[in-house]
């Protein structure tokens, strides 16, 4: 048995892992991201390290902020996605991983609330209705996880003799609905888009800039990181190939996200709740009941 | 070459254009001169943007914008005038209510005549303008750590 220092200790070495290689691997996935979703538009797209120069610009800009305060609580999100991501890479709590990773959207709303713009306030509100639609399915998600695999530890995933894919195959699904919301991917990017115009300018970043908004887009890569994780952990099991087929599964679950964003036009709030919840409900129920008769 | 020349975001106004030169500017955005390449992205967002398109002329209802647009946004900035309109008032110079170019109201870095302007000519400004980005980048560096 561990002890618990012990824990925190590798807990944390996990978050400075995380926080050094996260930022690299989300870079290079949201480089891939602009160079397929041009390719499936019939253009070139921009080059691979795209996102990094996007990221290096906006840190040499000048300091210009309406609150003064973004930039801190920009930072509190960044903590929290490198905390949420170190519990998870560490092998910690799925549960916990989660909680912690929605704390960080709560502080990009805060961000986004404290610039008192009409733009960034309504797209702060829309993120506020992102999080209720998307936080069912997570919880049920990892409930379905720990009724298959018996722990909420993803550690343990590697001393399962079968996947918990196999016994969570709706909870996935619905999981992957989600996802797109999660990610702010069209068509459930309320708050903020990725491309160019939308009616609210940009958004909850609208009145964001230099370093504020770098850190937005390197909270966007460590998210797409962890995210992704929380997919290919589904398809673990006690057989070091189980996590090629992980980041296998991964990378198909990015490709599915790009596609949908490319291929979707964006909902309105009412109809993404109403789906979200419906989905959890559903899948997640359903999983959930299958599990308890299993 | 720095990061500021890498990845110069656009924002593009439409002062009293005829649209000509708006569809021009929207045309190298599109696959068959695909921008993006560059690493330009049309933002929509002054705050966002560093290079700041505007096509036709100023006149008495949009001068307060496009001053309004060119202070919001962060520095390094570049300003290109799109267009014959932008540059000089064009065809509607000696309309009652222009004004004239843009460089009537704020500082234009770029001139891209035409009318309307081609895609290509478009691109060439940007390319010239991003130079001016660089130059304007390191003089901030610069001034940050003399500061
Ligand atoms: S330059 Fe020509 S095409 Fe462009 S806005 Fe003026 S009149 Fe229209």
């Amino acid at each position: 048995m561990w002890l618990i220092t012990d824990k925190f200790l590798f807990t944390l070495l996990g978050t400075v892992v995380f926080a050094v290689l996260a930022p690299i691997v989300g870079c290079l996935l949201a480089g891939l991201e602009r160079k397929v979703s041009a390719r499936m538009q019939g253009r070139v797209g921009p080059p691979l390290l795209q996102p990094y120069y996007d990221v290096r610009k906006l840190i040499a800009k000048d300091d210009v902020t309406v609150s003064g305060v973004d930039g801190i609580y920009m930072t509190c999100a960044l903590i929290f996605v490198a905390f949420a991501g170190g519990i998870f890479f560490s092998g910690g709590n799925l549960l916990m991983s989660a909680f912690i990773v929605t704390m960080a959207a709560l502080f990009f709303i805060m961000a986004a609330y404290s610039s008192r713009s009409p733009f960034a306030e309504l797209g702060a509100g829309r993120e506020s209705l992102q999080v209720m639609s998307y936080e069912p399915m997570v919880l049920l998600m990892a409930v379905c996880f720990f009724m298959a695999s018996g722990s909420f530890n993803i550690g343990e995933a590697f001393w399962l003799r079968m996947p918990v894919i196999c016994y969570t195959i709706p909870a996935f699904i619905g999981f992957l609905f989600v996802l797109t919301i999660k990610l702010r991917k069209s068509p459930f990017d309320l708050s903020t888009s990725h491309h160019a115009h939308q009616e609210l300018v940009r958004g909850t970043t609208t009145e964001m800039s230099g370093k504020t908004l770098a850190k937005v887009e390197i909270m966007h890569w460590c998210e797409t990181v962890l995210f992704l994780g929380w997919a290919g952990v589904f398809f673990i099991w006690g057989n070091p190939v189980s996590i090629v087929i992980a980041v296998v599964v991964a990378l198909a679950t990015w490709f599915l996200e790009i596609w949908i964003d490319n291929n979707f036009a964006r909902v309105k709030w009412q109809a993404m709740l109403k789906w979200a919840w419906i989905v959890a409900l559903v899948c997640g129920g359903i999983n959930i009941v299958l599990l308890a008769f299993i | 070459m720095g990061y500021a020349s890498k990845s110069p975001w656009v924002i593009h106004y439409d002062g009293s254009s005829c649209n000509g030169c708006d569809i021009e500017v929207l045309a190298a955005l599109c696959p068959g001169f695909d921008v993006e390449r560059f690493g330009i992205i049309n933002t929509g967002n002054p705050k966002h943007a560093d290079i700041f398109l505007v096509t036709g002329s100023v006149n008495e209802r949009n001068i307060a914008v496009v001053k309004q647009i060119y202070e919001q946004m962060v520095e390094p900035k570049v300003v290109i005038a799109c267009g014959i309109c932008a540059c000089t008032g064009g065809i509607f110079h000696d309309c009652y209510n222009v004004i004239g170019g843009v460089d009537k109201v704020i500082p234009v870095d770029v001139y891209a005549p035409g009318c309307a302007v081609r895609p290509e000519a478009i691109i060439d400004a940007v390319v010239q303008g991003i130079g001016i980005l660089e130059e304007k980048s390191k003089a901030l560096q610069a001034a940050k750590k003399g500061a």
